[in-house]
């Protein structure tokens, strides 16, 4: 990785799982490509003027703006007759998710040739660990404390998969850095679809999640060998491929390594918790046919 | 040859001259039949541009924010609300220095809701960074078109602008106006060419994050390139005047002014109607006269220190508040004579709110109470104009 097109000398905290998806995601897009990140983690942490860690040509505006800043990119594009040119948006969730979606559902329905990347590390952790419509079902962030009268986030992760496909999208896919040659493959697909595409890459936080230094690649796998991650990808809205599970692990061995899941191992009402977590698990095992 | 059109029509045939690569808008009254006509010039393949409809203003001005970054020339137009919500799109546009040029129409915010016409919108983003021009009538929007282009685009000043113009009165009225030759536009508005634009070929970052040890030098630049675009608006009005054989002025302008001692400060359509009112109060004997700015951003400074210095008292008419203290152009006005040795009275009318009307009526209404300040001194520094004490 060292002739990456994402240099190294970033500001990203030591253990990041991002950076890994930026890397990846870039090494398949390739040199000819052009990029929009929202603001965020990525962007704080990569372009600290007057330098860079982008070796392709790269834009941040505002927080909630990337999709139509690109939208912007793209028929510039059209217009000069460039249409050779991958564009990507790189944004996190919380821009993604929550601020973002509007701009996002717009960039979708007017059906840019655009690849939609979000590096998810499930909650606003820029600003400090603050909830966001990613952020899982009874996780501890700043905004979504524990205590006396609160197990964490009351909410599940919202599906932003399920919204791109109910947007017609062309590609749709869910991606881990755990699984580097599926993300590849993943988004060369993405940049060859006539129209928009979403992948979604869990990206482990190490500040935000609280798990040990190093294990940033563990945690993605585990999040699949759980079963809470299904890696899946829908062409033109039909589910056509689907990451198997060959020895599916019980939830608590993802929760339990994890600083943001601790209180459901002594709160009253913990192991409820973790069985409801469970049979979220359970569920897309049903849905996705994750297991043979 | 001149042509009696719709004002939104003349705004479109300007813009189809200006020949942008790309178009981004969002529907919002009275902006609509401006874009409207764009979109039809597209697909009768008058207009060779992407026009793109998009889901909300911020998305409209952010989207240009990435077409103008690839090297696009770049238009859009929005009022009021919808200027609101670009509001932090304003600021970071200007400070990625992207020219872009919008057709600010001039509408009041709600609440309570009201699409008519006032300069609230627009007054309440004088600090964006954004040149700001305000149009009298139809023909003199449709010419600041290609200028502002110019301006915005010049390398030394690389700064957006907003022509100004009035909502309904402006955008719905049908008068004659003569259009421009698309020719001549393009002689006299070279195509876009910046010396910085998203290529993979070499690649760049742009909107990168600045932290104080940066920051002010970023904003310095960005004022500098503001006090230039000053010098370039007389410029490009000249020549422009040139070219097309009409001129409005420079930064301001000046009606009987010669002897004024009454002199009203206003902008936007109502300068025609004052000048009418000025032409029957002349004939009356009374010495009265009038300075229309045109530029808001950058202000004049100067130039309406010249032009207001022998009046023995100043009155501004303006359609915004700003609610706590004053009203924009009355306090910009008093901020740029502290200074100096002029030492002339200022009063301030805020009128023509919500789109309720500024006649000759209320202008000759405006000039009298002015008039009374040259014997009574100052009572009221600023006056909200017209207000309906039986209904509060």
């Amino acid at each position: 990785m060292e002739d990456s097109l994402f240099a190294p000398g970033h500001r990203a905290c030591a253990g990041c799982g991002m950076p890994t998806a930026i890397k990846l995601v870039l090494d398949a897009a390739g040199p000819n490509t052009i990029v929009a990140s929202p603001t965020g983690c990525l962007e704080v942490t990569s372009t600290p003027f007057p330098e860079s860690s982008w070796r392709v040509p790269w834009v941040h505006s505002l927080f909630e703006n990337a999709a139509a800043v690109a939208s912007g990119v793209e028929v510039a594009l059209r217009k000069f007759k460039k249409t050779d040119i991958n564009v990507l948006v790189i944004g996190g969730d919380g821009s993604t998710f929550d601020i973002g979606f509007g701009a996002i559902s717009g960039m979708f329905d007017r059906g840019h040739r655009i690849t939609y990347v979000c590096y998810d590390n499930e909650a606003y952790m820029n600003t400090g660990v603050q909830r966001s419509a990613s952020t899982p079902f009874c996780a501890k962030t700043t905004t979504t404390p524990t205590g006396k009268m609160s197990l964490g986030n009351p909410r599940p992760k919202k599906d932003m998969p399920a919204i791109a496909v109910a947007h017609r999208v062309p590609y749709v896919a869910t991606a881990s850095i755990a699984y580097p040659v599926d993300l590849r493959r993943k988004v060369r697909r993405s940049l060859s679809a006539d129209g928009p595409a979403y992948i979604q890459v869990n990206a482990p936080c190490i500040t935000g999640w609280s798990f040990e230094a190093g294990d940033a690649i563990e945690q993605a796998r585990l999040a699949v060998d759980t079963c809470l991650l299904p890696l899946i990808e829908y062409v033109d809205g039909v589910l056509v491929g689907v990451k198997k599970v060959r020895r599916k692990r019980p939830v608590e061995d993802y929760l339990k390594t994890q600083g943001r899941y601790k209180h459901l191992f002594k709160a009253e009402g913990g192991a409820e918790v973790i069985a409801q977590i469970q049979a979220m698990a359970d569920a897309n095992v049903e849905k996705y046919g994750l297991i043979d | 040859m001149m042509k009696v059109v719709e004002g939104s029509y003349g705004i479109a045939d300007a813009v189809r001259c200006c020949s942008p690569d790309v178009i981004s808008v969002y529907p919002i009254t009275p902006q609509t039949h401006i874009v409207e006509h764009l979109s039809e010039f597209v697909a009768n393949g008058m207009l060779d541009c992407e026009y793109i409809n998009v889901e909300s203003e911020h998305s409209s001005l952010s989207s240009l924010v990435g077409a103008s970054a690839a090297g696009a020339r770049t238009y859009t137009s929005t009022t009021s609300q919808g200027l609101a919500l670009m509001f932090e799109v304003l600021f970071n546009v200007s400070g990625m220095r992207l020219p872009i040029v919008m057709t600010t129409v001039n509408r009041a915010l709600s609440a309570p809701l009201s699409i008519w016409n006032d300069q609230q919108d627009t007054m309440a983003a004088r600090e964006a960074g954004w040149i700001q021009i305000y149009a009298e009538n139809v023909q003199e929007a449709m010419d600041l078109t290609p200028q502002l282009f110019k301006i915005s685009e010049d390398p030394e000043v690389l700064t957006p602008s907003m022509v100004c113009m009035d909502g309904f009165i402006l955008t719905h009225v049908y008068e004659p106006v003569k259009f421009l030759d698309i020719e001549k536009v393009k002689e006299f508005l070279p195509p876009y060419r910046p010396e910085y634009v998203l290529d993979p070929k070499d690649p760049k970052t742009f909107g990168a994050f600045a932290d104080p040890s940066w920051f002010t030098e970023f904003r310095y630049q960005q004022y500098q390139a503001m006090v230039k675009a000053a010098k370039k608006i007389e410029k490009v009005s000249k020549e422009f005047e040139e070219v097309f054989g009409r001129g409005y002025g420079g930064l301001i302008d000046t009606y009987s002014m010669d002897d004024a001692e009454v002199a009203l400060v206003t902008m936007g359509s109502v300068v025609g109607t004052a000048k009418e009112a000025i032409d029957t109060l002349r004939s009356e004997g009374v010495k009265v006269g009038l300075v229309k700015i045109r530029s808001y951003r950058p202000f004049p400074e100067e130039e309406l220190k010249r032009a207001l210095q022998d009046a023995s008292v100043i009155a501004t008419v303006e359609k915004d508040l700003s609610i706590g203290y004053e009203s924009a152009l009355l306090t910009d006005l008093k901020g740029a004579f502290y200074n100096s040795p002029i030492r002339t009275p200022i009063v301030g009318f805020a009128a023509g709110l919500g789109g309720r009307d500024i006649g000759v009526k209320q202008i000759r209404k405006i000039v009298e109470k002015a008039s009374r300040v040259k014997e009574t001194g100052i009572e009221a520094e600023l006056e909200i104009f017209d207000v309906k004490q039986e209904c509060l």
